[in-house]
């Protein structure tokens, strides 16, 4: 199944396996010679690799977008769909492992965060909450997968007692994890400008426009590459959900601004370390500020009219700017003004390294190829009769 | 039991610190019991700092007549600047004329080098109070019980007490300077 | 007969994939005590037997890597003794003596360079004021005149964030208060590092250097023995000198030429601390935080 394709998709492939070699290699120099070939420093200890994974878990936990419509309010368009969702969760998710993995000091030593083995500070640590929440989810989204793929593969009907609980149950599990990851920012007093109490809204609003956006583009391009009919009605009505949701992500981005320039404490110097910046010096980061909240707002007025969003031009050019504004914010916008100035007052600018750039390109190189090759099985079984039975005939 | 025992310790101790002192060791520490401080009489000090072979000073002093005119020292120890209240102070308010081992308090009281603190404290009240119960100054030694207490002169020359600036020790290196182990950065 | 092929590719794939993964996993250099220290279980879970172990192992690699003997103790926490500290910052002149005096008592790498304590220069008119702060003077002479001085280290909190957000427990709250980290629990996430206020907590970002004629060869477990690279390390408190049997002061307290530092036992009526806390006007960094340091900040002229 996955071995058959076009150019185009060997192409793919081959292009993911030298990401997640090269990637391999400088993993390798990273271990050997520890964490000092990133620019991550005691000043900003969590730089490009925590980013990436704060905005995949926020990935991973937008399948519940397409589970609520389809499972609770019973809408036949969206159920069909409904996997590619959670084949992107999973996807996601192994990524996001992956990035933990590799920020770790001592990945050798990760069987002391295992609950029985070693010991999980649960439930003081929202790390420990991360990991259990995390696996939880993808267990839940691989197990549900799973299901209904290989009961179509025996031409059987899904178990409705144990998929539809699991389905149901998945909605809080992906509220939770990005909750768990906004409140294991959220919690550190020591950073005023996590130290906020809409940080979780903020993260589940943007979780819920940006990780559809990616399922838009995969739904056009399944409908050109496969026999897969998804109805525009679906892709109309996922882009629908993204509008409130991007109206929220905005209007809360506003009331922090409000806060932190109205009350013109001296927490403000964050924000201006991400917008202006600071001592009469430009910020570097300056243009990555502007750019997201630019995007954002572009986006936001795409989604917002029914005529913009139901063209498909301009609402797959709206999916690529909400895609790249809430990676920036996941990343340069949480993450190096919640350090920049340290606790003591320090400017460090951080930029990542090459050893950064190379070892999370291969990551995501890995949750790629997971998701394409999951999608050729999934494609296979759902559209081209792939079951038990065609493998018979085809033996006989 | 309890006087006896206090006298006979002082006559002891006077005894270890004359006999120290005429060996003209500056740098031997004399540990003692210290008890609570509001209560003892008795504190365990380093020795002053002494220059080379100046002490005893009456091996001198003991042929030369005391002048008791305020002057600028040119015959010796001219390598004394004084910068403590000199508008107001001399070498004599401080060093008794008559006996030049011995220091004397403002009643006239003397004093010997070992207590200078007492005399320092004339002046210096809350300091000496401070330095009484620990606050003031250098602790080394234990945090608990014995402590080693230095005299204000072993930290501040009592000719010229403030402190001078130091140098102070190389910068931090920044976390940009901070590179791999081939030095190189990427 | 395709079935059949297929079922016997399928336990190939198993087989070899399990004997290369054994194969890797007995090369991978493994030695008897690499392999020791890696299943080694978490400090407070240790008998004494096992303790005792582990320190000469430890006292053991220390001598192989630096061709010095050393000696590693585990003193536990004296009943009674709750440590403190005070820093007069209107004594301190910046010099950093306490910061390379704390560097070799405490074998703190050269390179990768970590310090423990760092000294914040201020401006006098405008007081604990961290935006204007900056710990990278280079004057020739110290205290600058306008200038004054705020040395920072681990507060040792009564009640530590890092301790909160640490997900394997590495880092706790000893009973005299010390807050210890067991480095070969710590699996180097940095939770700690950006929860701490202060500044306090220090990562290994390679494997620690340290010249062998600099070695303090009197070390302590959750202190000052040699750290390996990845895992978080911090002010102790000197454990190993104030734990030990002459009861010290952190090195720090002594190399100070101007006496602005006082350590002692907070519930011990007699002590320094105490007469400052009773007669000083202290103040607590950042005590909005509610992280109850037992380091307490004055002016004492």
């Amino acid at each position: 199944m996955i071995a058959k394709g076009n150019i185009a998709y060997y192409c793919w492939l081959i292009l993911l396996l030298i990401l997640i070699l090269q990637g391999g290699f400088a993993y390798l120099h990273q271990f050997e010679k520890g964490l000092i070939v990133t620019n991550m420093r005691d000043q900003v200890s969590w730089a490009f690799y925590i980013g990436n994974f704060t905005f995949l878990v926020g990935v991973a936990a937008a399948a519940v977008m397409l589970v609520i419509p389809a499972y609770v309010y019973n809408w036949g368009p969206i159920k069909e769909i409904v996997v590619y969702g959670e084949l992107l969760a999973v996807a996601a998710i192994s990524m996001c492992l992956g990035f933990v993995l590799v920020d770790m000091g001592r990945p050798d030593r990760f069987w002391h965060l295992t609950p029985i083995i070693g010991i999980m500070n649960f439930p003081s640590s929202l790390l420990a909450w991360d990991a259990i929440v995390l696996n939880i989810y993808l267990l839940v989204n691989l197990t549900v997968v799973t299901n209904i793929l290989y009961s179509l593969f025996m031409k059987k009907h899904y178990n409705h007692k144990i998929v539809l609980p699991l389905v149901i149950f998945s909605i809080p599990m992906a509220v939770s994890i990005h909750t768990v990851t906004a409140f294991l920012y959220n919690g550190m007093a020591a950073r005023p400008y996590w130290n906020s109490a809409i940080l979780a809204p903020r993260f589940l609003a943007s979780a819920f426009c940006s990780g559809p956006a990616i399922l838009l583009i995969l739904f056009q391009v399944l409908r050109k590459t496969t026999s897969f009919r998804i109805k525009d009605e679906a892709i109309h009505k996922v882009a629908e959900l993204m509008a409130y949701a991007m109206f929220i992500n905005l209007f809360l981005f506003f009331a922090e601004v409000f806060k932190e320039y109205y009350s013109n404490t001296q927490h403000i110097v964050y924000m201006n370390y991400l917008f202006f910046g600071l001592n009469g010096k430009m910020s570097p980061i300056a243009i990555w500020g502007w750019l997201s909240v630019l995007f954002g707002v572009i986006a936001f007025l795409i989604f917002l009219f029914p005529k913009t969003r139901k063209n498909f031009v301009a609402m797959n050019i709206g999916c690529v700017m909400i895609y790249t504004s809430v990676y920036i914010e996941k990343g340069i916008a949480l993450i190096i003004p919640g350090y920049t100035p340290t606790v003591l007052g320090e400017i460090y600018e951080y930029f990542p390294s090459i050893h950064e750039l190379r070892i999370s390109a291969a990551i995501f190189g890995v949750g790629f190829l997971l998701f394409t090759l999951m999608i050729k099985v999934s494609n296979s079984l759902l559209f081209e009769e792939l079951s038990i039975e065609t493998i018979k005939n085809r033996e006989q | 039991m309890n006087n006896y025992f206090k006298s006979s310790f002082v006559i002891l101790s006077a005894l270890i610190f004359f006999s120290c002192s005429k060996s003209g060791k500056s740098e031997e520490t004399i540990k003692t019991n210290y008890e609570s401080n509001k209560d003892s009489n008795l504190i365990a000090v380093a020795s002053p700092p002494f220059s080379e072979f100046i002490f005893p000073c009456s091996r001198c002093h003991k042929n030369i007549e005391p002048n008791h005119k305020r002057r600028e020292l040119v015959w010796a120890h001219d390598n004394i600047k004084l910068e403590h209240d000199e508008k107001n102070r001399w070498c004599l308010d401080c060093h008794d004329a008559n006996n030049r081992d011995k220091l004397h308090l403002a009643d006239g009281r003397l004093l010997d080098f070992t207590e200078s603190y007492k005399l320092c404290g004339q002046c210096h009240g809350p300091t000496l109070r401070n330095w009484l119960a620990g606050e003031h100054g250098k602790r080394t030694g234990s945090w608990k019980g014995q402590k080693q207490y230095l005299l204000c002169v072993n930290c501040h020359n009592p000719h010229s007490p403030r402190f001078k600036p130091l140098e102070p020790l190389p910068r931090p290196m920044k976390p940009s300077e901070l590179r791999d182990t081939n030095g190189i950065r990427l | 007969m395709k079935k059949n092929t297929d079922l016997t590719r399928r336990e190939f794939i198993k087989g070899a994939a399990g004997i290369a993964g054994a194969t890797v996993l007995a090369s991978c250099g493994l030695s008897g005590d690499a392999l020791e220290a890696f299943l080694q279980k978490h400090f407070k879970e240790l008998s004494n037997d096992e303790k005792a172990e582990i320190l000469k192992r430890i006292e053991d690699e220390c001598k192989a890597k630096y061709g010095k003997e050393v000696a590693v103790v585990g003193t536990p926490a004296e009943e009674g003794v709750l440590f403190a500290y005070a820093l007069d910052i209107s004594r301190c002149i910046g010099c950093r003596r306490c910061v390379y005096g704390c560097c070799e008592e405490n074998n703190q790498s050269r390179d990768p360079q970590i310090h423990w304590i760092t000294v914040l220069e201020m401006d006098k008119s405008e007081g604990v004021n961290l935006e204007k702060a900056n710990s990278y003077y280079e004057v020739d002479k110290v205290p600058q005149p306008d200038k004054f001085y705020f040395p920072v280290a681990c507060q040792q909190c009564e009640n530590p964030p890092c301790v909160k957000v640490c997900p394997v427990k590495a880092t706790w709250k000893e009973p005299d208060g010390i807050v210890v980290v067991d480095y070969n629990w710590c699996i180097g996430c940095r939770c700690c590092i950006t929860a701490c206020p202060y500044g306090a907590r220090h990562f290994n970002w390679a494997e620690p250097k340290i010249p062998t004629d600099e070695l303090n060869p009197s070390m302590h477990y959750l202190g000052n023995r040699p750290r390996m690279k990845g895992c978080v390390e911090k002010c102790t408190f000197c454990i190993q000198r104030t734990r030990g049997e002459e009861k010290k002061y952190p090195k720090c307290v002594e190399v100070c030429p101007v006496g602005a530092r006082k350590f002692g036992n907070l519930l011990d009526p007699s002590s320094e601390i105490r007469y400052i806390l009773a007669n000083k006007r202290v103040f607590i960094f950042k005590e909005e935080l509610n992280t109850r340091p037992k380091f307490f900040y004055y002016y004492g002229l």
